[in-house]
């Protein structure tokens, strides 16, 4: 009798929330799981993006001038405009997050937007930055020249192409992986907005907003990192 | 764990909260802009990278949602990525950085 009643519950609660999988009691947990899968894919991320800080740590510790030198040629203007354009998409993306919450349909779809545009931005003005790096021949490669830098507190001294060709090596390693997760970034949103605009998410449902939008939070937090260690190390004088 | 549900964000507005952080996080971008241009020896380093790790706590916390809404698993999950992440970089950089023939 008792095991009839719950069957007979869980169809209620199948037909209230078709979302609802079976084999969750309710949406709050189902919506929990997803977000804990999701964080544990990210601790696969932090470990991934880890392995590089490290290898930026032993070189930045071998070669400290050479890469403060480096680091100097880098418009650090540009990093810091898109520090700011990464941190007011992630404003964007955690208010659409409460627009899916509260349900309301036209805030979440235009903040999905924006968040896409300043994605784009962020990635415009990198590929100006790149441009700036190809012309300088600043990239690791057969025409990569960084000669008569000189070397930051020892004057009459200059940096050594070879170490200087590590850092960028670095700087184009790092910063390339973080643009590829920009571009899945906008990929996942695309789909977000599409979703959205069909009307699919309600205050019960919203688990892809929240974890996409996890997942854009994350690739900020690995900019807020990448933007002191590659463009700030040696501003100074 | 049903107090931590998302009704309740909408019973007192998070939007307050939510602008709070960004302006913070804005005003930390500029401060550590501006500071790297001021020669503090080798603290310039240890002050960009503390300021970067209140910015990456402040997005975690609030914009990710882990202050109100995390279970404890998850934060459990966080805590060992964090954990292992400075374990990496802590043991290598012990190793690195006492070589004295390098």
């Amino acid at each position: 009798m008792a095991e009839a009643e719950t069957v007979m519950g869980l169809h209620q609660e199948e037909l209230q929330h078709p979302e609802l999988l079976h084999h969750f009691a309710d949406a709050e947990q189902q919506r929990n799981s997803a977000s804990l899968g999701m964080w544990v894919f990210l601790g696969t991320e932090i470990m991934f993006f880890g392995g590089m800080f490290c290898a930026y740590l032993i070189y930045r510790h071998w070669y400290f001038g050479d890469f403060g030198a480096a680091s100097k040629s880098i418009d650090a203007t540009l990093g810091a405009t898109n520090t700011a354009v990464l941190i007011c998409s992630s404003l964007t993306v955690v208010l659409a997050v409460w627009a899916a919450q509260t349900a309301r349909k036209t805030l979440l779809v235009t903040m999905l937007t924006i968040t896409m545009l300043l994605g784009l931005v962020f990635l415009g003005i990198k590929a100006k930055e790149y441009s700036d790096k190809f012309e300088e021949h600043h990239v690791p490669g057969a025409s990569f020249s960084f000669n008569n830098a000189p070397l930051p507190h020892h004057p009459g001294q200059y940096a050594n192409p070879r170490h200087a060709q590590i850092f960028f090596s670095l700087y184009f390693m790092m910063t390339g992986i973080h643009a590829l997760h920009m571009i899945v970034g906008l990929g996942i949103f695309s789909w977000l907005l599409c979703m959205s605009w069909k009307g699919r998410f309600t205050p019960t449902y919203y688990t892809p907003v929240e974890v996409g939008g996890l997942y854009w939070h994350f690739v900020d937090i690995v900019w807020i990192y990448l933007f002191p260690l590659l463009y700030l190390i040696d501003r100074r004088r | 764990m049903a107090e931590h549900t998302a009704s309740n964000h909408s019973k007192s507005s998070p939007l307050k909260l939510y602008f709070g952080v960004w302006a913070t996080l804005l005003v930390l971008t500029f401060v550590t802009y501006e500071v790297s241009l001021v020669d503090l020896g080798p603290f310039n380093s240890v002050v960009a990278l503390v300021i970067a790790s209140i910015k990456a706590t402040l997005v975690a916390l609030f914009f990710m949602h882990v202050w109100h809404a995390s279970e404890k698993l998850t934060k459990l999950v966080i805590v060992a990525a964090v954990f292992f992440l400075l374990l990496l970089l802590g043991l290598t950089m012990t190793d690195y950085a006492t070589r004295p023939w390098s």
